[in-house]
């Protein structure tokens, strides 16, 4: 079995109009055992940035620790808040650092830019970001969460059919994984805030 | 094969480990202390390779002794985790990783609440219930999973603990003939006589 299917996830990001969804399930494991049902993935760099990490959990943790070094030294020296796509760049770069010798990590990130604009990608393990416009997925999900998207996606959704869209998605997704699952956590960003909501899932 | 597992309730955490220590198919020790006292409120119990233990485990116990004297104050349980798994992390991508697999328990005389962090040997860090490593949690989380709830009182935490070990002692290939079973809260830690209780 691959290190990035070591310990399950399903993280996946959609577009809707002026506002974008993200969500994760909540697993830990080491391989087939589960070790923690309330695991973070998913994590806010500012305000309207979202990141979900996907991969090794030692990685999700160190990655994390050094994004948020990084950013607050970004909000320091420029007296601004970091864009989507400039901290999706930043994200690619400290990524590439680490070409041969990667960090087991495929990242999504979920964003409202400074008018508004929804902005979703997703990378690889060595920072190659791979837009869209539409969803973006990733973990030991993916391929059940395409299948998903490509069915419940519409275009223009508001923020409430985004999030029923999102979580149906998901939630629909991790019932065919036995990697993912063990609860489920939506963010959905918009012009006025963030709405956060747990979801309840199956717990086997 | 060590086992070491741990429970949390509101306001006390339950850390157990068995007592042998062996190399190959001989029995070398048969009373071995596997938990080292970060703090007056915070144990850590260790497992793995028994080089790496020993050396971590007192790079890590002696720092935190040192920043209480530097600082006149000791760190929280959650802040021993992090410092320990940033230096298991740090660790894990040079030439010398260290083979260790820990829970942490502790009581936070700030916020009144016990916690439990485990850390594998790749230092990926949860902040559990209960938690257990390694061979003998694949018979530890079936039992723990059934006995747990949240709302636990130290005696109930207990009786779980010797179910554990009973299931331990029924299921696995490994024999543990004896445990330590130490006990950590508001009044500090302190080792309890399983047998006794």
């Amino acid at each position: 079995m691959s290190i990035m299917e070591y310990c399950g996830a399903a993280i996946v990001a959609m577009v809707g109009k002026d506002c974008v969804a993200i969500a994760s399930d909540k697993r830990l494991g080491q391989q087939q055992l589960t070790v923690d049902m309330e695991f973070q993935k998913v994590f806010p760099i500012t305000e309207r940035t979202y990141i979900g990490l996907s991969g090794l959990a030692t990685d999700v943790k160190t990655l994390h620790d050094r994004l948020r070094m990084r950013v607050n030294l970004y909000k320091h020296r420029e007296e601004r808040v970091i864009e989507p796509k400039t901290f999706t760049h930043l994200l690619s770069h400290m990524l590439y650092e680490r070409r041969f010798g990667s960090y087991f990590i495929s990242p999504v990130v979920a964003g409202l830019d400074k008018n508004n604009r929804p902005y979703i990608c997703a990378l690889d393990t060595i920072g190659c970001i791979d837009s869209s416009s539409d969803f973006v997925v990733c973990g030991t999900a993916a391929t059940n969460l395409y299948g998903a998207c490509e069915s419940l996606w519409e275009p223009d959704l508001g923020p409430e059919e985004l999030f029923e869209t999102i979580s149906q998605t998901l939630l629909s997704s991790i019932d065919r994984d036995a990697m993912s699952g063990w609860g489920a956590v939506v963010h959905i960003i918009t012009p006025s805030g963030v709405i956060t909501r747990d979801l309840k899932s199956r717990m086997d | 094969m060590d086992a070491q597992f741990a429970i949390v309730g509101r306001d006390f955490a339950i850390s157990v480990t068995d007592t042998g220590v062996s190399r190959s198919i001989v029995k070398m020790k048969h009373n071995q202390d596997k938990s080292w006292q970060l703090t007056p409120y915070t144990i850590m119990t260790v497992t793995g390779e028994p080089g790496d233990i020993e050396m971590f485990s007192e790079y890590i116990q002696s720092n935190i002794k040192l920043y209480s004297v530097r600082n006149a104050q000791d760190l929280t349980p959650k802040e021993i985790a992090n410092f320990i798994r940033g230096e298991l992390a740090e660790a894990l991508r040079s030439r010398n990783a260290f083979s260790v697999n820990l829970l942490v328990t502790g009581f936070d005389k700030v916020t009144g609440e016990a916690s439990l962090y485990r850390i594998d040997y790749l230092a990926s860090m949860a902040k559990v219930p209960f938690g257990s490593h390694a061979t003998p949690s694949f018979i530890l989380y079936s039992v723990l999973d059934r006995e747990y709830t949240p709302d636990i009182t130290l005696e109930q935490g207990l009786e779980i603990v010797k179910k554990c070990i009973a299931a331990l002692k029924t299921r696995f290939v490994v024999d543990m003939p004896e445990f330590t079973v130490k006990v950590v809260d508001a009044q500090g830690t302190r080792s309890i006589d399983i047998v006794q209780v």
